[in-house]
């Protein structure tokens, strides 16, 4: 019996593939497999929700389970707005609706995390190099690096009013000083060999930069940028919950005014999903502009 | 005879780096290199040959003396004195071919132009068939002779190499050295190569220079006259052996001694 098995088995398993297919092949099982633990983990976590309502253990009108929460999508479509202006009264949007909302918050997060990274690095790297700069004031950004991006609400809504922009600004400072003390760092810890070779090779201090040093820190500011995207979600929620009167922390907020909690939790869903879609796209976004490193490494 | 290729006289260098007490590691150093010649330099770790080549290269000042390249006092780095260090330094973010067209990008020739000089370059260095690989997929002998390629490309008269198969294993080792002897050949470029091994300085070398243990100076300078390839187990070989061996095991107890202390 157990021989006949080893005898059939056998052959199959030493089937002369092509190496190519057979690395698309095993590639394909590792991402059915980890799409199959994503069903698991988020199927069980539900399904221990729904038992504890089922047991009548939880209140359904506090913590309303996901069927709940996610059969009457049109009823809570409709506290989502069209518009993108403070202060409109819904006017039950429908999936449109939710689908701009949707957008202007991911808006404001992928805005404020681009113009923050940029600006960081650009200002990281003119602190490096000019001395009477840093000496000016690298202190400053010292003082400011540490308090926490809610801290500056107050003072982006004095500044700014209300509207996209103190949200766009939360974001900016959740990453620019991250980005700019370790832009610093990163240029000293670029291999001097690297820019032996440059120097050698006749390359001006302005090639040197674009050519070598940017590409040498870039896949680890990068990183730094995505450890940061949950950072950013935290605060726009925030933002638009208090200073901005749209998108999905407003509705977060309106939900707890007006005691919904389903429009609560279906709006924590969607913001998860959220959060781990755009982590998904500055992946990709990581695997195209910075293909020389592995998806889920820093280094060099 | 003809203008040496690179020529060193008195030069001393003081590394001063802020907050450490400024450290002598060259003193009164003169020698020459003729155009197409082989010199190894042989020294006890920290005797100041790294800081040499950085020097000749231009990439750092010297404190006294003066290095001449080709008759003219060094002002600072140049294509025409490559430098091959113990890792291949390849830029990761760049393909074999790009890494090895990188010199001539910089200094703007045309696309087409480079990427066919760097081709060929590569097929003679047998990489032929990497160009568009990432310097990770290959092994440290393959990402050595790409670190070649780039500095030959650049047709230099000096090619400078700092322990350059120190990190690689023993076979690699010697395919590479007798490829380094091929290329050496065929470009008429003068070398100067770094090592603390005796049996490279024997295998490759038209002249040794001998260093002192730091400050650096020349202890001794001499000729390996034996025919290529070096016949490894004849007795002249041996006495080469011995020799080296005795002169360093001087300078090497010294550096030891200077170093714990003593
Ligand atoms: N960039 C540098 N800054 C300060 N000191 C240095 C530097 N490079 C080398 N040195 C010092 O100079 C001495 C000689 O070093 P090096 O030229 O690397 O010797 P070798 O290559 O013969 O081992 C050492 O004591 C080293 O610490
Ligand atoms: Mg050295």
């Amino acid at each position: 019996m157990t021989t006949d098995t080893v005898a059939v088995g056998a052959p199959a398993a030493d089937l002369p593939l092509p190496p190519k297919t057979r690395r698309n092949w095993r590639k394909a099982r590792r991402q059915l497999a980890a799409l199959g633990w994503g069903v698991v983990s988020i199927g069980l976590f539900a399904a221990i929700w729904e038992a504890l309502w089922s047991f009548e253990k939880v209140n359904p009108l506090l913590l309303p389970p996901p069927h709940l929460f996610l059969q009457d999508i049109p009823g809570t479509l409709k506290f989502f707005d069209r518009s993108n202006r403070v202060g409109s009264v819904a006017s039950g949007g429908g999936v449109g609706a939710l689908g701009i909302t949707m957008f202007w918050t991911t808006f404001r997060v992928f805005t404020g995390l681009a113009l923050g990274f940029v600006s960081g690095v650009a200002v990281g790297a003119a602190l490096h190099y000019v001395r009477w700069l840093r000496n000016l004031l690298m202190p400053t950004v010292l003082l400011l690096a540490p308090i926490s991006p809610v801290a500056w609400l107050p003072v982006a809504i004095f500044v700014f009013g209300i509207g996209d922009v103190p949200a766009i600004f939360l974001v900016f400072i959740t990453v620019f000083f991250t980005i700019v003390l370790s832009t610093g760092a990163q240029i000293e810890s670029v291999p001097v060999n690297y820019i032996h070779v440059a120097r050698i090779m006749g390359a001006t201090q302005t090639q040197l930069f674009w050519r070598v040093i940017l590409p040498s820190i870039l896949p680890s500011l990068f990183m730094t940028l995505r450890l940061n995207l949950f950072g950013a979600w935290m605060v726009v929620l925030i933002a638009e919950t208090v200073g901005v009167g749209t998108g999905l922390g407003q509705i977060i907020s309106m939900a707890r005014a007006t005691f919904n909690a389903k429009l609560v939790f279906f709006t924590m869903a969607v913001i998860g999903a959220l959060g781990f879609l755009s982590d998904w796209g500055l992946r990709q976004i990581q695997r195209r502009m910075l293909w020389w490193v592995a998806p889920n490494r820093g280094g060099v | 005879m003809p203008r040496p290729a690179v020529s060193i006289r008195n030069v001393g260098k003081t590394w001063d780096v802020e907050g450490r007490p400024p450290l002598r590691a060259i003193d009164d150093l003169s020698f020459d290199v003729a155009p197409g010649e082989f010199v190894v330099l042989l020294g006890p770790s920290g005797c100041g040959k790294s800081s040499l080549l950085y020097m000749i290269a231009g990439l750092e000042g010297v404190s006294n003396g003066v290095i001449e390249d080709d008759g003219l006092a060094i002002s600072g780095p140049s294509p025409e004195r490559g430098l091959i260090f113990q890792e291949a330094s390849l830029f990761p973010w760049l393909t074999i071919l790009d890494n090895v067209a990188f010199g001539l990008a910089i200094r703007a020739e045309l696309p087409e132009r480079r990427r066919e000089k760097a081709r060929e370059i590569l097929r003679r260095v047998g990489l032929g068939d990497v160009l568009d690989k990432k310097p990770d997929e290959l092994s440290g002998g393959m990402r050595q002779r790409a670190a070649f390629a780039r500095a030959l490309v650049m047709q230099p008269r000096v090619l400078m190499m700092d322990e350059p198969f120190a990190a690689l294993d023993v076979q690699t080792r010697a395919k590479l050295q007798d490829f380094l002897l091929q290329i050496w050949q065929d470009s008429g470029a003068s070398v100067l190569l770094v090592t603390h091994s005796i049996d490279e300085a024997i295998s490759l070398a038209d002249r040794v220079i001998v260093f002192t243990a730091r400050p650096g100076r020349v202890k001794q300078i001499v000729p390996i006259d034996l025919p290529r390839p070096r016949p490894t187990r004849s007795p002249r070989y041996h006495e080469y052996r011995d020799y080296f061996t005795v002169l360093l095991a001087a300078e090497v107890d010294k550096a030891f001694a200077e170093q714990s202390g003593l």
